[in-house]
């Protein structure tokens, strides 16, 4: 256990990072896991059916 | 209700359709529930990054000789700091967009000057000692001239410098008091005394880092660190935090300019990419009014998608 | 006093205007047009959440000055809520932002809805920046040092030293939040005033 004890992280993510590169791209692969996640979440929050609402009223 | 054609990317048909209940309340508080439970199991699961910050006693341990070489560059008016321009000085016109030289309009608002504020200031704050003082004196009362040769002298002669026994050594026979004080600047850094020196130059009390910032900046050592990190601009670093987080993944469009030409082989970059920066920022201000750039989610129809079930209802 | 000097007083007027535009059946509605049906929808008021968490944590932070967090475990653990909502909060922002994009979100008067989110983004970008320099570690010491020649080359860095780390926590702690706050705040009434937009029709009624 660290000198942070109890509240010191479970996988501190300090150690030197990984990195991506494509012709111009460079990239962290923390960054890269971010902005792929934020993709997915997208394309899911489009393509996931949404729970039905009740319709109550017409015209209000 | 207006008689004009109806413009489908501006304006939006009468809603007449039903209406479904929606707890505004209970969404925003289950919203907070989660977003609160997946901050702290973040936390808990990575933590964040705590890089101690790097002392002029650390840099000039460790990397001598670019200390001793970077303090040379502040004697001699050479390093970047020293030849920046506003708002540092007046060395240079500073970065142009086309014909305006938006930095050197607005002119000199955060004084440095390289010799006053990294040599002579921070050794006038040390105890008094005979030598030094001496030298000290000698300096204050020679004239320009009589310097600019001191300087020079020494200049050249700091080809050959040396660490010797933790000593600053450079053998300058016509620079007048410059190897005396340039070695006690040496020893003031090795001590931490030069830290404190530059940041309480205005006073006690302070939170301005300037000084020590440029002085940490126009060396290599700050930036020998950066690289390994993956943080410098010619790496994307922008984006990049140290360790294995996530960074602030939001600037990848302005960190991409840096990348290709010409804003990486300009010596006006930053100021290219800020004003392009400008430019699209409008854009995506302007969107609403931008023919073209409004009509992409009308023509991409994504928002069929969307909106599914409502075109699945209608007749 | 008479009731049209009531009316005339500027209190009555603005009381009546707001009622008008922002009746609390608006302000906090109980129904939604159907079409607002899709998962699409919850990363604005994700957005919201995050941005209380973001300002819970930094607040927590305050408590014990801007250098606790180096010193101390509960400290630094704050920090990391500190990060982690930031990260989550620009997360559901930008799927807000193309979200509202592909829904072209700004038609039927909403221009003005769209334009104070796109500065509530800007604003926030902001924020966060000055969050980086005010650490007070090494990623501070590099991030300032290598943003001042973006922001001195604009001639801004006359005014908005970034190696003032003083200056930069103010900001950072005060008047960005405030500004953030303000804007999210005028973005959602906008929101409320106007109502979500309707799905694209193929219709000749303009209504504004």
């Amino acid at each position: 256990m660290s000198s942070f004890g109890l509240l010191a992280a479970i996988w501190p993510l300090t150690t030197l990072g990984h990195y991506v590169s494509w012709h111009v791209i460079q990239i962290s692969v923390a960054n890269l896991i971010v902005i792929i996640l934020m993709v997915v979440t997208f394309i899911v929050a489009l393509f996931a059916p949404f729970p039905g609402r009740r319709r109550r009223k017409e015209n209000p | 209700m207006r008689s004009k054609a109806f413009r489908p990317d501006v304006d939006a048909p009468e809603w007449k359709g039903g209406h479904s209940p929606y707890d505004i309340i209970k969404e925003g508080t289950i919203a907070l529930v989660v977003v609160s439970i997946l901050t702290v199991l973040l936390s808990v699961a990575f933590g964040s990054p705590d890089d101690p910050s790097i002392t002029i006693k650390a840099w000039s341990t460790n990397a001598p000789m670019d200390f001793a070489t970077t303090a040379l560059s502040e004697l001699n008016a050479t390093s970047g700091s020293a030849q920046y321009g506003a708002p540092y000085n007046h060395a240079s016109t500073g970065q142009q967009l086309g014909p305006l030289t938006l930095a050197k309009w607005i002119g000199v608002r955060v004084p440095v000057n390289s010799v006053n504020d990294y040599i002579i200031d921070p050794l006038r704050s040390l105890p008094k000692q005979p030598a030094l003082t001496a030298d000290l004196s000698q300096w204050s009362s020679a004239s320009g001239s009589t310097r600019a040769g001191w300087v020079k002298d020494y200049s050249q002669a700091a080809n050959q410098m040396q660490i010797v026994n933790g000593q600053l050594v450079v053998n300058a026979t016509n620079a007048g008091p410059l190897p005396v004080m340039m070695a006690d600047l040496f020893q003031m850094a090795r001590t931490g005394a030069l830290d404190q020196a530059l940041v309480t130059q205005n006073g006690f009390y302070t939170s301005d880092y300037t000084l020590p910032l440029l002085f940490l900046a126009d060396g290599t050592y700050l930036s020998g660190i950066a690289q390994k990190q993956h943080l410098t601009g010619d790496q994307w670093g922008m984006m990049n935090e140290t360790g294995n987080y996530p960074g602030q993944a939001w600037l990848w469009l302005y960190t991409f300019w840096y990348q290709i030409k010409p804003f990486n082989a300009s010596g006006n970059g930053d100021v290219l990419v800020w004003g392009l920066m400008m430019v699209l920022s409008a854009g995506l201000l302007l969107t609403p009014f931008i023919p073209g750039l409004r009509s992409i989610p009308r023509k991409t129809r994504v928002y069929r998608l969307i909106w599914r079930e409502h075109y699945r209802s209608l007749p | 006093m008479s009731t049209t000097e009531i009316d005339r007083q500027w209190t009555t007027r603005l009381r009546k205007r707001v009622a008008g535009k922002l009746p609390p059946e608006k302000l906090l509605p109980d129904t939604q047009p159907t079409y607002v049906s899709s998962w699409i929808y919850v990363f604005g008021v994700t957005t919201m959440a995050a941005l209380g968490v973001v300002i819970a944590s930094g607040c927590l932070l305050a408590l014990r000055g801007p250098q606790w967090w180096h010193t101390s475990s509960v400290g630094h653990f704050v920090n990391s809520l500190h990060l982690w909502s930031v990260e989550i909060f620009f997360f559901a922002m930008v799927i807000h932002l193309w979200g509202k994009y592909f829904m072209a979100a700004w038609r039927g008067g909403r221009a003005l809805t769209w334009m104070t989110g796109v500065v509530t983004f800007l604003t926030s970008i902001a924020t966060a920046f000055t969050g980086y320099v005010s650490q007070s570690n090494f990623d501070s010491q590099w991030i300032s040092t290598q943003a001042k020649d973006g922001i001195n080359s604009t001639g801004a860095g006359a005014f908005w030293n970034v190696l003032n780390s003083g200056q930069m926590l103010m900001w950072h702690i005060v008047l960005l939040p405030i500004a953030a706050v303000a804007l999210t705040a005028l973005h959602v009434l906008l929101v409320r005033i106007k109502g979500v937009v309707p799905p694209f029709e193929k219709t000749t009624e303009v209504t504004q």
